[in-house]
């Protein structure tokens, strides 16, 4: 089966075309294009006017990038959510479109299960991992039980991206801003003492946040309160994903989500995976970031197990949970 | 010694830098033992403290031959599965009596021995009064109820009946701080 899945859940509009192939997951095609707003964060309907003006000649581009034909396409997936409302809409209607002018199905999936089994799909011997998402908006540690993916522990408050961005933002860089910071931390030397908050397996970020922008208020080298904001949260995020590994009694760990581009958030994660006798995942960094491949392989998984979706049917869910899907392509 | 013991040694952790890691053991350790024995006091079942190591994060306690409450919770009757919650729920209320927030309330840190519920690992617990925090602490037990035990997700009304019983300030309030923190929550 070939399906095409288009991605548009906050600031990126992307289009990928995947095959499965011996139950495994081959990208054809991932093209990605992300708004970047000109100052501030993510405006959702100037987003959402960026992925409208790109997203037809994006999902050409993938369709020609894959090889294939627009008649060889079985299957049309698109991320019905969680995300903002108008940058899902962009994203549902052009899959809509697509799917009644080619006559082939249509499926909404969930963003963050996709970003789970993307994992499982193209990585060998990546079966039964947790997985760490940490993006802008979501951070959440999600296990396979009792039918569902569910999620062990969450961030209570805001996103590690997102608590990043805005202390990038306070000293003035632009979004998004964990490139920039990952490079001042590896300068920094001194280690400023920041709330480490973890309730069971949540966390929270925002008293950090203002922990830290009071040592840039007074004069502390952006280098240290870098590598310190870090090293404290990288180390929250690795215990509570430990925790949710020896809860859930799992030896394998994924990372996924735009932050799990960060080195030291991978070395972190890797050692405590070594340190434990536990295998270390991590897709490839276009399959890390919000994508149309993942999107468009957890439509197949779904398509597979004989979930249909009508066209008049494919609402968007801006609060679509990743512990509402009933899992029925795994036992 | 001539009977059974259990030391629970703190692990330093590769991936965390030494000025965390060793803050964390010994803050954790303290925080621990002070906890059990103070819970201890209020009437709640915990196993007995021999010996407090800080520098190396070791607590030497007595070794409770019992089951864990995540090992036999799912494959109790419905009557024993309630009257199990409520216990809970109402060992709860004592330690939250006297402001002690166990910091991470699972069915895996609970052992059931003589018809008694045992708790132990309080090391992310602290001493607090408000309700946020008494909330914040039943919310952990809710969402660990409902990713491991969730085909009985009606546990956690037993366990708050039991809760409501033993608790001496108005439970509702409490109960009315979990309904906003999960709301609190990404997408609800």
């Amino acid at each position: 089966m070939i399906c095409l899945g288009i991605e548009g859940t906050a600031h990126t509009i992307s289009a990928g075309v995947v095959k499965d192939w011996n139950e495994k997951c081959k990208v054809l095609s991932n093209i990605i294009k992300i708004y970047r707003p000109e100052q501030g964060g993510i405006h959702p309907r100037e987003a959402a006017n960026h992925h409208a003006f790109y997203v037809a000649d994006i999902i050409r581009e993938s369709v020609d990038k894959a090889g294939v034909d627009f008649s060889e396409l079985d299957l049309v997936a698109f991320s019905k959510g969680p995300g903002l409302g108008p940058c899902l809409r962009t994203a549902a209607t052009a899959a809509r479109a697509l799917s009644l002018s080619i006559n082939k199905p249509i499926i909404g999936v969930n963003h963050c299960v996709a970003h789970l089994e993307i994992g499982r799909g193209t990585l060998e011997h990546c079966t039964d991992p947790v997985l760490l998402y940490t993006s802008g908006a979501n951070t959440q540690v999600i296990a396979f039980a009792e039918g569902r993916y569910r999620v062990f522990g969450e961030t209570l408050d805001i996103g590690i991206g997102n608590c990043i961005d805005k202390f990038g933002r306070t000293i003035g860089l632009d979004f998004p801003c964990g490139p920039a910071i990952e490079k001042l931390a590896t300068k920094g030397k001194k280690y400023l003492d920041l709330p480490y908050s973890i309730k069971g397996m949540d966390i929270a970020f925002s008293g950090l946040l203002t922990a830290a922008e009071q040592y840039y208020n007074n004069k502390e080298k952006l280098e240290d309160i870098s590598y310190s904001i870090q090293e404290t949260t990288f180390a929250a995020l690795t215990e509570v994903t430990e925790r949710a590994m020896a809860h859930t009694e799992k030896n394998e760990v994924l990372l996924g989500g735009g932050v799990a581009a960060n080195k030291r958030l991978r070395e972190m994660v890797k050692i405590m995976a070594n340190e434990r006798g536990a295998s270390f995942f991590v897709p490839d960094k276009d399959l890390c970031i919000d994508n149309g491949a993942m999107i468009a392989w957890l439509g197949v998984l779904m398509y597979n197990s004989g979930i249909r979706m009508k066209v008049e049917n494919s609402f968007i869910d801006q609060r679509f949970r990743t512990d509402m899907v009933d899992v029925t392509w795994r036992d | 010694m001539n009977f059974d013991v259990i030391k629970k040694r703190r692990i330093k952790k590769g991936y965390r830098i030494k000025q965390i890691d060793n803050n964390l053991i010994s803050t954790r350790t303290k925080e621990e033992a002070k906890l059990m024995i103070e819970a201890r006091a209020a009437g709640v079942s915990i196993p007995i403290i021999y010996d407090v190591d800080l520098i190396n994060g070791v607590i030497t306690m007595e070794y409770l031959k019992g089951k864990r409450i995540k090992d036999i919770l799912n494959s109790l009757d419905e009557k024993e599965r309630a009257r199990i919650c409520k216990k809970i729920g109402e060992s709860i209320a004592r330690f939250h009596n006297n402001n002690i927030i166990h910091g991470d309330i699972t069915t895996s840190n609970m052992i059931f021995l003589d018809d008694k519920i045992h708790f132990f690992d309080f090391g992310l617990g602290e001493i607090n009064s408000e309700l946020e925090a008494k909330g914040v602490d039943l919310h952990v037990l809710m969402e660990a109820i409902e990713s491991t035990h969730s085909k009985y997700s009606n546990c956690f009304n037993y366990v708050l009946e039991g809760y409501k019983k033993e608790l001496k300030q108005d439970a509702n309030q409490v109960i009315k701080k979990i309904q906003d923190i999960v709301k609190r929550g990404r997408y609800r």
